[in-house]
């Protein structure tokens, strides 16, 4: 269960972030903020042309010692990036995977809609549920 | 701030749209969001809304004070009656019209509601004499209104708006004249209707208007100053609507059902969208048509998510019925419902029940929407809610699709992603058949020793290797995949086997010689390190300089020359052909014959018992092993690990080597007939010759590991004998070869394993040393 998560367009400003503990927000915020350049190392790093689903999930970006950051970019460099607890150690690499995937699953359901011009801040409802399905229970 | 003077009505239309808007309720200062959204709801547009808010100084000042939201609003008059905008003109106006809003302001639908149920009480709301003219169309604005009816059952909950319940007949007509009015003012105002049937959208504002009492008193003036019969009818359908959905969600247990009426204003609508019923609405043409009704783009992003069923970005003649109906429910101040209710389901929407309906659907179409509502009916959000089908089931079922779909998805993809990715599994995979550099080096290396401490023909077998062993082992590695022989085991074999050849041609020699050759066969195969040194060392040059003069010769034969045309009667061994594995060929005795068929077996047991032999020779006897070879024949292993270190590492060596044993078995005829038919072939007579001098000093060795073998019968005569002694002996050294293999293999796991996890830990110390 992630305990922040955040999506960053293409120029790097931030599309929709939530985090769990409300109150730790901002850390999160730099958290995310500072895995945007692990992230594009990683992006960098890779030449091929073509993109697999390997390519699009960059795995632990880094881990400090309360938490750690995974990343997954798009084809059209939108980053998502999941923030989860270190002492949850039970969540396994397939599992941060099926959360990027269905983040990205709803994205695109976002980006479908008309209404939604790219770049606003997402609003969307069922976007946010989904994120909160996916968000630690908090207390 | 200019000063502003402003009528009664006026005066309290704005301070009620004030506080409306004084969210912080602070009575001074009216929240620039609301006041906004109040702006937006005056429908004009947005360069209108900022030139206004500029002129009354909310800009300058940074917020809306009393006095600029007052000029605000009188602005937005002015510019809904279509005049210009000017501060002077402020004042100067007479008879104004009072702004309209097409959306009720939340804080204002209790009052709307309250105007609701009042109007279909009394009927006669306004003051104003009731425009009676639309009442035609009135009615058919009611058929159009039932969709929002049905929307809200929960009116019972709120407030007066419950109208619904109230029974239909009476309130249409209350609401007619009701809505009327006031919409009528107000739709006038509004900039012209798309003819079709949007109007209710526009007239949306009315709904605020028709509830309220106040806005009651607001909207006769208005009204009276000029509303054209059109506007009013459309407003009236706006009113209409609202009835019809009071009228229509009093008998509905399902709030989001649609209605006959509503669909076939639905399906009209669609029509003027797109004429195929069966066609879809592109998503652009669909905000356009949807954006006109006024509602925040926020919550037509959410209408659109909850009807757009099949995420294309289009709509369907049920998906835009759905989306319309909720439009339509939104505008009655019903809340959007979290998951598309049951009802709204593509496939469970009925096309064209168009009994009853023809004429309010014609009607509806020059009237004004049905959506038009009215405004606010007060949150009778909880009933709805309440009444909401729980399914979605079909939702969840379809989600439930989408995830497990996508779920099979994801684990396929992350089967597949899994192991490549994970540095460690890649790593734990199975080495490639071929063999790798360390293998081939070892092969090698026995093969050196194993030739080097036997024979010398052997040498010149080494020789070639270690000359050709940063070659052989590229190619070896290369070749493994390649060789027929069979797997790595056999590639490695015929790795083995290509020094074999050469050390059992050096054998052979010295085994045509004397015992020599067997030797030779022996020496090569084990440890092929030994025998390129040992081939340096010696006539290493010399015999080089033969096999690569006989590797051309050789060479062009070696692909199908199963039998090199060696001078030398006993042994010669075809080819080298054989591929550097088959080099083999018979045992000395075998001769021609066994060159003949050793061949065709060498290539894949030589390498095999080549190598195994070798390593267990390496390991065991390292002398023997060397001198296996030299000692013609006997090593059926040994010649054959020798031929095989010598197949693994090149098809080139091989050939080298096959020529050279071609040359040696030639010359080692009488050399050891045994294990190396091959080495015989591959080596030249000449290359042998000289060979055959070493073999015999390595025969001695030799001879010890071939008297482990299976006595190979050396006799020239005993063909059979000796082909059968060979292909026993390959089949050894076959078995040992593919030991071996597997225990480097193992060893190469271990290792990768070991680099693993200290990768790990290097990782671990330094986790930000990428960033």
């Amino acid at each position: 269960m992630a305990v922040c998560i955040a999506v960053i367009a293409k120029e790097n400003y931030p599309l929709y972030i939530r985090s769990v503990p409300t109150q730790g927000e901002l850390k999160f915020h730099y958290t995310v903020h500072t895995s945007l350049d692990v992230v594009e190392e990683k992006i960098s790093g890779v030449g091929k042309a073509l993109a697999d689903q390997r390519e699009l999930y960059l795995g632990l970006l880094y881990p400090t010692e309360d938490y750690k950051v995974y990343g997954y970019v798009t084809n059209s460099k939108v980053k998502f990036v999941i923030v989860v607890d270190s002492s949850n150690a039970s969540l396994r690499d397939n599992e941060i995977r099926s959360m990027f995937r269905k983040l990205h699953n709803s994205f695109t359901d976002v980006m479908c809609n008309p209404f939604y011009n790219p770049g606003d801040p997402i609003q969307s409802k069922a976007f946010d549920s989904i994120v909160s399905a996916m968000m630690v229970q908090a207390c | 701030m200019e000063s502003l003077t402003l009528s009664d009505v006026e005066q309290k239309y704005y301070s009620e749209l004030f506080l409306s808007c004084d969210v912080d309720n602070t009575k001074k200062v009216a929240s620039n969001g609301k006041v906004l959204d109040l702006f937006r709801a005056a429908q004009l547009s947005n360069e209108v809304v900022l030139q206004i808010t500029e002129l009354c100084g909310a800009t300058r000042l940074g917020h809306f004070g009393r006095s600029q939201f007052y000029i605000a609003l009188k602005l937005i008059a002015l510019a809904q009656s279509g005049m210009p905008l000017r501060v002077e003109t402020l004042n100067s106006v007479r008879d104004l019209p009072l702004p309209r809003f097409v959306m009720g302001k939340n804080e204002q639908e209790p009052r709307h509601a309250v105007m609701f149920a009042d109007a279909e009480n009394q009927g006669h709301y306004f003051p104003r004499p009731p425009l009676r003219v639309q009442a035609k169309k009135v009615s058919a604005h009611e058929m159009i209104q039932p969709c929002v009816p049905t929307a809200d059952p929960q009116p019972d909950t709120t407030s007066p708006v419950v109208s619904p319940h109230q029974s239909p007949p009476t309130s249409p007509h209350a609401w007619r004249k009701h809505k009327r009015q006031a919409s009528g003012g107000n739709v006038d105002r509004q900039p012209s209707v798309p003819g079709v049937v949007w109007p209710s959208f526009r007239e949306a504002q009315p709904g605020p208007v028709t509830g309220d009492g106040m806005w009651s008193a607001h909207s006769p003036p208005p009204v009276q100053e000029t509303w054209p019969e059109s506007t009013t009818v459309r407003t009236g359908m706006s009113a209409m609507i609202t009835n019809e959905i009071q009228r229509q969600t009093s008998g509905y247990d399902d709030p989001w059902k649609i209605t006959d009426e509503q669909r076939q204003y639905y399906i009209n609508q669609f029509k003027t969208i797109q004429p195929d019923l069966t066609g879809l609405i592109p998503g652009s043409a669909a905000k356009e048509f949807f954006t006109k009704s006024k509602l925040p783009i926020l919550e037509l992003s959410h209408i659109w998510e909850l009807s757009d069923f099949d995420k294309d970005g289009a709509l369907t003649l049920d998906e835009f019925c759905a989306a319309f109906h909720l439009v339509v429910a939104r505008k009655n101040g019903y809340d959007l419902p979290e998951k598309l209710p049951e009802s709204l389901m593509p496939k469970l929407i009925d096309l064209d029940d168009s009994a009853g309906v023809p004429e309010p659907a014609t009607e509806v179409s020059f009237s004004a929407s049905p959506v038009e509502v009215t405004p606010n009916k007060s949150p009778s959000m909880p009933s709805l809610n309440q009444n909401w089908p729980e399914l979605n089931q079909n939702n969840e079922q379809w989600e439930t699709f989408s995830e497990r779909s996508s779920s099979s998805q994801t684990l396929t993809q992350f089967d597949s992603n899994i192991a490549p990715a994970d540095p460690d599994t890649a790593i734990v995979h199975p080495v490639p058949i071929r063999m790798t550099p360390s293998k081939i080096h070892m092969q090698e290396m026995e093969l050196k020793r194993t030739g080097s401490d036997h024979t010398h023909p052997t040498s010149p077998l080494m020789a070639n290797p270690p000359e050709l062993s940063d070659e052989t082992k590229l190619a070896a590695s290369i070749k493994f995949p390649g060789t027929s022989v069979g797997d790595g085991y056999s590639s490695s074999d015929s790795f083995t086997s290509d020094q074999e050849p050469i050390s059992s041609a050096v054998n052979r020699q010295r085994s045509h010689s004397g015992t020599s050759p067997e030797g030779l066969k022996v020496v090569a195969p084990p440890p092929p390190p030994p025998r390129p040194h040992a081939s340096h060392s010696r006539s290493s040059s010399l015999d080089m300089n033969r096999n690569f003069a006989a590797v051309p010769a050789a060479g062009s034969q070696q692909p199908g020359v199963v039998a090199f045309p060696p001078a030398v009667p006993p042994r010669p061994l075809p080819t080298q052909t054989s591929v550097p594995h088959g080099h083999r060929s018979v045992e000395g005795d075998g001769l021609p014959a066994h060159t003949s068929t050793s061949p065709h077996q060498m290539p894949e047991q030589p390498n095999f018992a080549d190598f195994s032999q070798f390593q267990a020779f390496a390991v065991d006897q390292p002398e023997d092993d060397e001198e296996n070879p030299s000692d013609s024949g006997q090593a059926e292993r040994c010649p054959e690990a020798a031929g095989t270190m010598r197949t693994t590492k090149n098809d080139v060596q091989a050939e080298e080597r096959n020529a050279t044993t071609v040359n040696s078995a030639k010359v080692s005829t009488p050399l050891a007939p045994p294990p190396k038919p091959v080495r015989r072939r591959l080596k030249s007579e000449d290359e042998l010759r000289p060979d055959v001098e070493d073999l015999p000093q390595k025969s001695n060795v030799i001879a010890t590991v071939l008297a482990t073998q299976p006595s190979i019968p050396r006799s020239i005569g005993k063909d059979k004998k000796a082909i059968q002694a060979s292909i026993r002996r390959n089949k050894e050294t076959n078995t040992v070869l593919a030991r071996l293999n597997s225990e480097l293999q193992q060893q190469l796991k271990d290792l990768l394993e070991e680099r693993i996890s200290l990768e790990v830990q290097l990782e671990q110390l330094r986790p930000f040393s990428h960033l």
